[in-house]
């Protein structure tokens, strides 16, 4: 299992790599070392042992008497033994070191023989070599005299002892550097990388200028780029997505704008044409009525749009004053003319801090719609904490049926045109939702137990803002 | 007199409006206006906010300038600028387009009402004297003129020294609005009338704050 970061990753790996190399090489350094020293050591005694044997083989008595083997065996060095048939030579105390291996290869070739052991806790050379007669023509026969020679390779171990472990130190001394430059490696992976997610994270935080400086020529710096174009592009696409969003709003906003003058025109005549049509007769007089009420709806229907085109576009704002709720929805009634058709319960005085127009509006809006929608009688309460304010709507109609509730709030949308009774401009319900959201506070459609549509208003009660 | 720069909407309130008995005079520009203003002396002016060269709130600060002939700001709903803009300009009161006669009606009776009864007495405070039979406030001895709305407003609130007018009380009292009235209409006018009777508008003696409740004139 890999560490977690990136950081612990890179450094471990680039340890691991620097280290098992510098040990490798060590090893194999130190192991090259050694062998050349031993074999160097080896052949030094072969030459001595053979140029010994040479320089005295040609004084040698034959057949050879103890006293020969006793004088070849000092003359070749101090653990030396030299046998002939049953004579041995009395010098060399460390000769019982020679193994069988070494006695058989020397009695039956008739060349020198070389091994290594280790014995008595210590490496060991042993040389034996049979003696050769060299005849007048030129063959050579074994002369049956036998030289054995052993020579203790302790200083040779030891030079070689202190050569691996003076490799093994530097190979101790290659880990801090290794960690040193795996770390400094790691930093200059690792801030390219750091940079590219400092300005991601910029850029999901919706800082879409954010970019980052690309440096060098390595993947990274092709991972930067590709960042930037991104970044880019979804800049592009967002800023051609909002510009159409806002000419959209625009569009709404200056088409409900231009209505007002017109508008205005209409209504100032509207009440001139109203006393008008009284004298008029039949047909004109119904036709000039329509066009009234039509130009009423119409007025209605374009302050309706107007409003919603403010929420849209954010400019919305609130103009909080101490307001007592239960007497501020009363006067809505009554402005109205629906004292009669409405009951309304507010048993105590609350004072919450909201808009009176906007409060005037959401009451005006949900007990409009349940006339409208609802049957009589529609009751209204208020109710309140000492942190919040409930206004409830309920008429005693159907209810609304389960389809209809998801889009109660939406903008236009008509559940059953043929019960209305007086039409709306069908952005009644949407504006008192977007006036009770602009209060923080929340609205909600449902059926009472009863049956009837039942619409509940939650607002925050707002204290002085001083 | 209209001052609206629409020719159609001009001539359909001057059509509502003299049918409902007001003798009427149109302008379509502030300029020309302001010239029909001097020549006609109207009781009051209907004034569009939005007109061609200057615009409605310039008009009203010269009407406010010259004299004290009310005005009533037509504008956009919504349009809270326009409100507070023309308030400060001095408007006595505004009406939200598109007006229905009836309700702008309603509007200049309240506000032409404004120029209450003569009444008989003549109140002394301090350095300021009023005078409710020929309805004229004098400071330190000198003539203050008042528009009928910051008039009516001194004289409700001096009636009782010492009582506290909430801004809902005034509106309903002065300006014969019902309970959507806007209370910006109320501390607009105050802080015009302080201007005029106050020798320092930002410590008032004769129109004080209460705050969170309202104002009240004195104790003097």
């Amino acid at each position: 299992m890999w560490p977690g970061g990136l950081r612990a990753r890179l450094l471990v790996a680039f340890v691991l790599v620097t280290v098992l190399g510098a040990a490798a090489v060590a090893w194999s350094s130190a192991r090259s070392a050694s062998s050349a020293l031993a074999a160097g050591a080896e052949q030094q005694f072969v030459e001595t042992v053979t140029n010994q044997i040479t320089a005295n083989a040609a004084g040698l008595t034959y057949p050879p008497g103890q006293s020969t083997l006793d004088q070849l065996a000092s003359a070749v060095g101090a653990d030396t033994t030299v046998t002939y048939q049953h004579l041995r030579s009395t010098t060399g105390p460390d000769t019982d070191l020679v193994t069988d291996a070494v006695r058989a290869a020397v009695q039956h070739g008739d060349s020198l023989f070389v091994q290594r052991i280790a014995a008595q806790g210590r490496p060991w050379l042993i040389v034996g070599t049979p003696v050769m007669i060299t005849s007048t023509t030129g063959a050579r026969t074994p002369s049956g005299i036998q030289v054995y020679a052993v020579r203790d390779l302790t200083g040779v171990q030891r030079q070689i002892d202190s050569l691996t472990r003076s490799e093994a130190i530097t190979t101790g001394l290659a880990l801090p550097l290794a960690v040193l430059l795996a770390l400094v490696a790691a930093g200059s992976v690792l801030r390219p990388v750091r940079r590219l997610r400092d300005t991601a994270r910029r850029l999901s935080a919706g800082d879409l200028d954010a970019r980052a400086v690309p440096r060098g020529a390595d993947e990274l710096a092709d991972l930067t780029v590709t960042l930037n174009v991104m970044a880019e592009s979804v800049q592009t696409s967002m800023a051609a997505m909002r510009r159409m969003q806002d000419d959209a709003r625009r569009f709404a906003a200056d088409a409900s704008h231009e209505l007002r003058t017109p508008l205005s025109t209409l209504t100032a005549v509207m009440e001139v044409l109203a006393a008008a049509s009284e004298e008029m007769d039949g047909d004109a007089r119904e036709s000039a009525q329509l066009a009234i009420a039509e130009t009423h709806r119409l007025v209605q229907l374009a302050e309706d749009l107007m409003e919603v085109s403010r929420f849209d576009a954010g400019t919305a704002r609130l103009r909080t004053e101490d307001v007592e709720i239960g007497g501020a929805v009363r006067d809505c009634l009554r402005t109205r003319a629906w004292t009669d058709r409405v009951a309304l319960s507010a048993p105590e005085e609350i004072w919450s801090r909201c808009d009176r127009r906007r409060l005037d509006v959401i009451v005006a809006n949900l007990v409009g719609n349940a006339l409208r929608h609802g049957a009589p009688p529609v009751r209204v309460s208020v109710s309140g904490t000492p942190e919040q304010v409930w206004i409830e709507v309920t008429d005693s109609g159907p209810g609304l049926p389960e389809h209809v509730l998801p889009h109660v709030f939406d903008r236009f949308y008509k559940a059953d045109e043929a019960r209305t009774r007086a039409p709306g401009s069908g952005l009644g319900l949407a504006i008192a939702l977007e006036n009770t959201l602009l209060h923080g506070g929340e609205l909600t459609a449902g059926n009472a137990s009863s049956g009837g549509a039942r619409f509940v208003v939650r607002l925050p009660r707002g204290r002085e803002d001083t | 007199m209209i001052i609206e720069d629409d020719p159609r909407l001009r001539r359909g309130l001057e059509l509502a409006l003299s049918r409902l008995g007001y003798a009427v005079r149109a302008a379509g520009t502030g300029e020309e206006g302001l010239l029909l203003l001097q020549e006609s002396k109207p009781d009051l002016v209907v004034l569009d906010v939005v007109l061609p060269g200057i615009d409605g709130f310039q008009v009203c600060r010269r009407i406010r300038a010259a004299g004290t002939t009310p005005v009533i700001m037509l504008t956009a709903r919504g349009d809270d600028f326009d409100v507070v803009a023309g308030l400060e300009a001095g408007a006595d009161d505004y009406v939200v387009k598109p007006a229905r006669p009836s309700v702008l009606d309603a509007r200049i009776r309240a506000v032409l009402r404004r120029m209450p009864g003569a009444g008989e007495d003549v109140r002394e405070f301090g350095e300021l004297r009023i005078d409710t039979s020929s309805l004229t406030v004098a400071l330190r001895g000198e003539q203050v003129p008042l528009t009928p709305t910051e008039m009516r407003l001194l004289l409700t609130i001096s009636r009782a020294p010492g009582r506290v007018f909430s801004r809902q009380q005034l509106l309903e009292q002065v300006w014969e609005h019902d309970y959507l009235g806007d209370s910006r209409l109320v501390d607009n006018c105050v802080q015009r009338l302080r201007a005029k009777i106050e020798a320092d508008a930002a410590n008032p003696v004769y129109v004080q704050t209460v705050r969170g409740f309202g104002y009240r004139f004195g104790p003097v």
